[in-house]
Parts: structure tokens; sequence; C-alpha cells
């Protein structure tokens, strides 16, 4: 088939991440040619502020050279301005009248600085500060002259400032409003930020109106001069008072435009053949010079470019952050409030840290914070997700304390870790590297930052530290969508959520039926979403849908857990933690007959078989005669108990036999992550049962139910979820909690997530509240752990999955 | 010049997006890999990274997936996929009315 010619004009970031997200799509289905009036490719504007201030250089900071669109096939044409589209015929035609027929065009002319219309305005010294020539033009201005004026003191002003300043000239930097950062801050985080610029000597006017640039006498730009008479020395100036929609070349060429190239949800223009994207659209009446919403209309454009056509933007939250180096500063949302909008505030105008939160009908819509931005990554998501708070009001200011306790010295700001301090402990990648990768490679999201270098790739316990990172270096361009957002991985645009509800509604039983009926992009998916996906479906259609023991971790697939050289490891069950005589004998016999290297008592009360050769596996379950211990899944692991009142003196109720009877109920169940419960026969709580998914303290009256802790990674105290009188009430009540969690919870996700995701007050209104709902949840449950069995004792004397534990050996040679 | 070619088993005997592992007295054990649509791809038992046994991870499309450390790997060069670097050799393999041959030297 002929492939259809798609031409787009302009080459900046919202463009080219458009042609990225469309060659990922359908890299055949167009030929492509770029036209460019820069004579650069294409690098990131974002990182002009380090490159002015000498942090970066321009190699530094291209995102795709020359040499990536010869390798995509890509005709590109730079320092090419195109001057006139003529829609009959479906042609551009650029300055110097080089040619492009087109099928689709893809306008993304992004955005001009505004230029103040006062006298002078052309004067040689008056810059804006957009492009990559600007920069140069001011680097060698600071090399020869003395006095800046930087007219705006919005994010790209003060960063303009900056880096003047740093580069040895005495800046002032002039702004119309009441406060710097207008539109990014609220006056007291403002105040603070001008007295930390103003130490660092940069002056301010604000409140001042530019009247005239006046010329000295070799025909430079010499001074501003301001409507009240007043005037400063200036040998340049900057004007950084906004941007506006470059939308000429499509009003010229008739199309429809209003401020900006009016676009539908689809980025469609009112010409159907024309797409546009980026700063130079207005799409429901809004313009956005941010990149995170760019970035995000360029996966829309080129899902429909590449006749997909299920795509629709939709406007988000905006976070901002100003890369000043060693000024910390964070916004997102509505982050002014007004009528309707409650703030809570934090000020500490000495120790330099300043938070405001803004709530409306209980959740949170914006975040300003000045000083201490670690928690940003937090309140952005919370603010994404449009939560609930009331629950977790109080503590609200107080943060997450997002990032894990262990592996990087309890550090919880990446701002302050030097380059060579650990970031990642499992897999050793310090700062230094990951930001060094972020520059090098031009990376946006976490998972791009765990791909390359690896960090938070393991335990996940430095995600958040990362993201701060990432923020730090590429401000709002970081690309921190939650879970619930983002897409399961590459084969689909669809998140965990979608996948889930299309699964139940569509009533889909196979992978195959969900990649088909899904257009995943690949024939069989991948090791991401085949686990997620095998997992939706065996518990959204108990008995119905067949497990594919094909798309499961090896560990699940052999029902034993791999390590580091191959052997596997062998955990039998031991209900409650109890075992007999008879048991431990049969344990050190198969430990002695098969030669096992080590074993070991685990933290779950059981016993560990460590180093196990995988052909002796079924041998091993066959000579163990116990059930399986689940160590290795996704699944039920152990149910941990103390002695409780058989013998304790203490012991108020019977807890082991509580936690044999919950694991004998519970035996079997598959889970989004795996899943811990105890159970403790007083208040002392010996069984820890405050750190586990589901957790249960004997009381003289009954049995506190807790859920949601965690003992792993990140330590989480198991929050209260009700108080119950009987064993039986015990069982509803805990099965119809997993159950609710087994359906609802994203694959991976931990009780502790889903709980902080949906908020206790929904697990209570399901669990506690709804009585019929309750049984029913817990009906499901038993129906679904129905068709399980013991994995171990089905592949010893049933035979499955022969194949698993058999290796091949050379049987005839021919010639 | 004819290639030493052996028998090793039968395409059903290794289930689709699946593999097996051929055990070698005298060298490195070598995984043996069935796609989705029957393709055979025979590769050293070794992730390049740590050493992860490949016949262990799950299959994909043309990739195994190192169930140590999520490297993904190309089934019919053996290369790591970017942006990780690295090889395991791949062995000559052919698929005759229904029996796999691997060329072993």
């Amino acid at each position: 088939m002929k492939k259809l010619k798609l031409v787009m004009v302009g080459n900046g970031m919202a463009g080219v991440r458009t042609l990225e997200e469309l060659l990922k799509l359908t890299p055949e289905l167009y030929d492509i040619t770029v036209f460019g009036a820069e004579p650069h490719a294409n690098y990131n504007r974002i990182l002009l502020s380090p490159v002015l201030t000498g942090e970066q250089t321009l190699p530094e900071i291209m995102l795709n050279d020359v040499d990536w669109y010869a390798e995509h096939g890509i005709t590109l044409h730079l320092g090419k301005e195109v001057v006139e589209i003529d829609r009959g015929r479906r042609i551009v035609r650029a300055a110097d009248g080089t040619e492009a027929e087109y099928d689709r065009l893809l306008l993304a002319t992004g955005s001009n600085p505004f230029i103040l219309p006062v006298p002078g305005k052309e004067l040689d010294g008056v810059v804006t500060f957009r492009d990559i020539h600007d920069v140069n033009t001011m680097i060698d201005a600071a090399a020869n002259h003395r006095h800046a004026v930087v007219i705006g003191g919005g994010l790209l002003g003060l960063e303009a400032a900056n880096g003047l300043s740093v580069r040895g000239m005495k800046v002032t930097v002039v702004h119309l409003g009441e406060w710097l950062l207008d539109r990014q801050l609220d006056r007291t985080a403002a105040a603070m930020l001008q007295d930390t610029l103003q130490e660092r000597g940069l002056s301010f006017l604000l409140q001042k109106q530019t009247a005239e640039l006046v010329a000295g006498s070799n025909g430079r730009v010499a001074s501003v001069r301001f409507k009240d008479g007043d005037e400063v020395p200036a040998d340049l100036v900057v004007m950084a008072v906004g941007i506006r929609p470059n939308f000429n070349l499509a009003e010229q060429s008739g199309i429809y435009c209003d401020r900006g190239i009016v676009v539908n949800d689809f980025m469609q223009t009112f010409d159907p053949r024309v797409y546009a994207v980026g700063e130079c659209v207005s799409h429901r009446g809004v313009s956005y010079g941010l990149v995170a919403p760019l970035f995000d209309m360029a996966k829309v454009v080129a899902n429909h470019l590449a006749n997909f056509g299920i795509a629709r933007y939709v406007p988000a939250a905006t976070s901002t952050k100003l890369k000043v180096t060693g000024v910390d500063l964070f916004s997102a949302g509505n982050f002014m409030g007004g009528d309707g909008h409650e703030e809570i505030t934090l000020s500490d105008p000495v120790g330099g840290i300043y938070k405001k939160l803004i709530v409306k009908d209980d959740k949170l819509v914006g975040a300003c914070l000045y000083g201490d931005t670690a928690d940003g990554g937090w309140y952005f998501r919370l603010i994404r997700e449009g939560h609930a708070i009331h629950e977790m009001r109080e503590q609200l200011m107080l943060g997450e304390g997002a990032i894990g306790d262990t592996g990087h010295q309890g550090q919880n700001r990446a701002m302050g870790m030097s380059d060579d301090a650990e970031v990642c402990g499992c897999n050793g990648v310090c700062k230094g590297s990951i930001v060094k990768a972020i520059q090098e490679k031009g990376l946006f999201t976490v998972d791009e930052v765990k791909k390359h270098t690896k960090a938070a790739s393991s335990c996940g316990s430095c995600t958040g530290l990362v993201e701060q990172i990432l923020i730090n270096c590429v401000g709002g361009a970081a690309d921190v969508k939650p879970k619930s957002e983002k897409a399961i991985c590459g084969c689909t645009d669809l998140n965990h959520g979608q996948v889930r509800q299309a699964i139940r509604e569509r009533h889909l039983t196979s992978l195959a039926d969900t990649f088909t009926a899904l257009d995943w992009r690949s024939v069989d998916g991948c090791s991401s979403c085949r686990p997620a996906i095998n997992y939706y479906l065996i518990s959204s259609w108990p008995g119905e849908a067949k497990d594919d023991p094909q798309s499961r971790f090896i560990n699940e697939r052999v029902h034993a857990n791999i390590q580091k050289d191959g052997t596997y490891s062998v955990i039998p069950r031991m209900w409650g933690g109890v075992t007999n005589p008879s048991e431990l004998r049969r344990i050190a016999d198969v430990a002695d007959k098969y030669d096992i290297p080590m074993v070991k008592v685990t933290g779950g009360q059981r016993i560990d078989l460590l180093g196990v050769k995988k052909e002796d596996l079924p041998k091993v379950w066959a000579d163990l005669n116990m059930p399986s211990g689940h160590a290795y899944g996704k699944s039920l692991r152990t149910v941990k108990t103390c002695v409780g009142s058989e013998f304790c003196r203490f012991g108020t109720q019977d807890s082991t036999q509580m936690g044999i009877d919950l694991e004998k109920d519970l035996f079997g169940m598959w889970s989004p992550a795996k899943v811990k419960l105890a159970v403790s026969g007083c208040p002392r709580n010996c069984a820890e049962s405050g750190i586990k998914d589901v957790g249960i303290i004997g009381v003289d009256s009954g049995w506190e139910l807790y859920i949601g802790g965690n003992g792993g990674i990140k330590t989480e105290v198991a929050e209260f979820l009700c108080k119950v009188k009987t064993h039986d009430e015990v069982m509803v009540y805990s099965g119809a909690f997993l159950q609710l969690y087994r359906e609802e919870a994203f694959y991976l996700e931990r009780t502790v997530h889903y709980l902080h995701r949906v908020g206790m007050e929904y697990i209570k209104q399901r669990v506690l509240e709804d009585e019929v709902g309750r049984n029913e949840l817990y009906a499901r449950l038993k129906f679904a752990l129905s068709f399980e069995q013991d994995p171990w004792a089905e592949r010893t004397k049933g035979g499955v999955a022969r194949h698993e534990f058999a290796p091949l050996s050379i049987e005839t040679v021919t010639a | 010049m004819s290639r030493n070619w052996k028998t090793i088993c039968q395409l059903n005997d290794i289930p689709a997006q699946g593999a097996r592992v051929l055990k070698r007295e005298d060298g490195d054990d070598i995984a043996i890999f069935r796609t989705i649509d029957d393709q055979v791809f025979a590769l050293v038992d070794k992730c390049p990274h740590k050493g992860g046994p490949l016949s262990q991870g799950i299959v994909s499309g043309r990739t195994v997936t190192c169930p140590l450390h999520n490297w993904n790997i190309d089934l019919a060069t053996g290369e790591a996929c970017a942006p990780d670097e690295g090889c395991s050799g791949h062995i000559p393999v052919k698929l005759e009315a229904g029996a796999i041959f691997l060329a072993l030297d």
C-alpha cells in the first residue's frame, strides 16, 4: 500500500513527541516531512535555563538529533519557515520555495514571546528568552556588559535573571504584578522567594510599568524608563512577559483560530485533514505553555493519526517548578483558592518553609510549597486522583512520608542529596547517575529512569526520591502520573482500571480475547501485561477463565521460588505456624536425601528449604507430603500466630486456632499482590498484627480487625477496621475485605496502597455497613476458592505440568 | 557445509510461549523456546546480565524476559533489548515435520 504523506510544520517538543508516539503506534503508515524554522533539531526548551547558567550545554539538552530523523526516514527541513498552506491542493510552501504535499498536516507552530509595544523594543540588546539564539545572545551580553533588566517576574523571567546573575551581570527584575510568580505562588511564598533571590544579589522593581527602552550613543539599549519617570541602566533587556500562541500561518490559511488554533478534543482543526498540537492550539478556549499537557496532547494526536481513533484530550491539573538551583518551589492545581475553598497553611519564615494546601468539597485541589517540596509529588497525585481527604486531613500537611524507610539512610529529600549519595539501595545507583541519564537521554518518566538506570526497578522504595530528582531536573515536564492513570505497559494505552472494567463488563475470559477486544498492539502481550491480565481474568471469572501458566512468573508457574543460581526454595505450609515431630522428621529426611544446602526458619513461622534443583521439586514435594506454602506467589502467604489462650498466661483468645482456621479458609487464594495475615491473642500483639494486610488482635470481649499493614519496604501500620465478637464474624469480615481487594486492586498493588487509593471510608461502607454486600463478597471469595487445589499435590500425584520439571536430552544424531 | 543437526524433541514437547532446557555435560545448558506462532529459537540458557536461566522467563512476541531482573532478550539474536546491553549466544535451530533440531558443534 502506498504510504500517506504527513507534513509537520514546527519542530519543537510537542510536535516531535507526537511523531515519537506515532512511530510507536504505526511506524510504516506515513512518509513524514518536518519543517523547522530554527536551524537546530529538537531540543529540550525547558532546559534553556541551565544552559544559560552554564550548568548544561546545548548538546546535553538535545532530545532528537538529526540522526534520529534519518533513522526514522523523516525528511527534515531545518531553517525553513513555512509561509503558506494551500489547503485546496494540500501543499505547504516554505519561504525559500521548498514545497511538500500532504495527506494529513500537523501544525506544531508553538508560541511566540510577547513583545511589549514600547518605543525602543527593536534596539540592539533587547531579546526574549525563547530559543537557543536568545540564550547565545544573552551569554554574549553577559561577557561584555554589566547591567541587565529582565521584564517579567514569572518563571521564565526569574530563570533568565538567575542565569544572567550567575554569569556576573547585575540584574534587575521588573514586574507589573504585586508579587513575583503571581501565576504560580501566593503572596507569602513569593515574598520568601524574593528575599532569597535578593540575598543572591538580584534586585526587584514591583508594580512598575515599562514606558520606553532608551538607546545609548552607540545605538544599543542603555536604560529602561518607567511610566512613573524612574529609569534604570540596562545594557541588556530580556522580555519575559509571556507567550502568545503562534497561529498566523493557520489563520492566513483560513483555518479557524481564536487566540490559538481552535481544536476539538481529538486535536483536530476545522479542516479535518489538519491537526494541531502544542502551545499553538486553543482547546476549549485554553492555551497551554507547560510541557505536561502538551505531551498528553501529543499522545491524543498520535492516536488519531494512527487511525486508532479512541483518544480524547482531557485537561488535567498541572504542576510547576522553578528551575533555580537551591530554590525549592512547587505548585500544582488551583493554589490560590477563593470562594468555597478552604486553606490549610504552614508558615515558618525563619526556617524558610511555607506550605499551603487548598481544599474544596473534601478534595485537595491545589498546593503551593516553598522550601520543602518533598511531598509535591504526593499532593499532585491526590489532586489528580480527587480522593476524599477528610480521613487524613489532620496529617495532610505533614506529608505522606512517601519515601521508603530502607536503603537510603532515611534520606527523603532529593534536593539535599549529593551526587554520590545512593538513591537506589537495591541496584546501587547514586543520584549523579540518575541526573546524568535524565539529562543525556532526555527522560521524562520514572519508568524511563528505571529502564536506563535500574534505579527504583527492584523493590521500588526509592521511587519517590527518583520522582523528586526527575521533577528537579525537568520541572513540569516530569510525567508523574499515578498508576491509576498510567497505561499498563507499552502494549496498550489503557490503564489497569480500564482493562479490569472491560474484562468484567464485556465478559472477556481469555488473554487472546482480551488482546483482540482491546486492540492490543502486540500479538501476545509482554511480561508486564500478561501476568496482570491473567490475574484479572481468573479473579473476575473464577471457574470460567482458564489460568494460563505461560502468563505467570516462573515462581507461580512451578510453585517454588527461583534463586539467583537458578535453584528453587521450597516452603511447605504449616497451618498457623504449628508443626509436629512427624513433619519435622520428614523435612529433615528430605533435606538429607536431596542434599539441600540450607534449611532456614522464615519470618512467617515456617521452614524454608533452599537450593533445591528444579527437577527434584516434584520428588521433594512428594516426600514432604505437606501442602504448598504459596511462599512464591501473589497469593495468601502465611497466617502468623502467637501462642494464645491455650498456653499463654496473658492470652485472652485462642489466636493459634483462629490463625489455623483463617489459613485453611483462605488456602489457595490468588491476589493482586502477596497477602499476609496475623492473629494475636491479646493486645501485646506478639504476632505483629499491626504490620499485616489483615491483622487480628484478640481482646477479652472479641476480636479487633486491622487492615493495610506492611512490614516491608516502607513500614505501614495497619488501620483499625472494626471489632467483632465471634469467630465466624472474623472469617466473614476478613474474607469480605480480601475479596474486595481481589476484585478492585490493580495487579501488584498491596493492600496498603489499595486502601490509600480508595479510602478507608469506602472500605467501611462496603465491608461494614452493607451487610448484604459483605456476605456476597465473602460468598464470591468462597466460590473462587472452591476451584483451588493444592498445586504440589496436583503436580506430584496428578502429573500436572510434567514438562516443566523434566530437562531434555539429546536423543539421536543425524548427519 | 552441512551442519551437525541433532534431534532434540518434538515441537509439542514445548508449550507455546514456553521453553525447555537441554542439559549438557560438556557445555552450558541450552534453552529452546517456542513462540505463540510456533517459531522455535535456541539460546545459551544464561542471561548476559547475571547469568539467570532464560528458559524460566516469560516468552512474548520474539523476546524472553529473564526471571531474575527482567532483562528482555531477543530470541533470534540473543541480544538484550535497549537500553540494556549484552548478548546470550544463540544456537542454530530448525523445525522439520514437527521435530526440533539443533546444530551443536
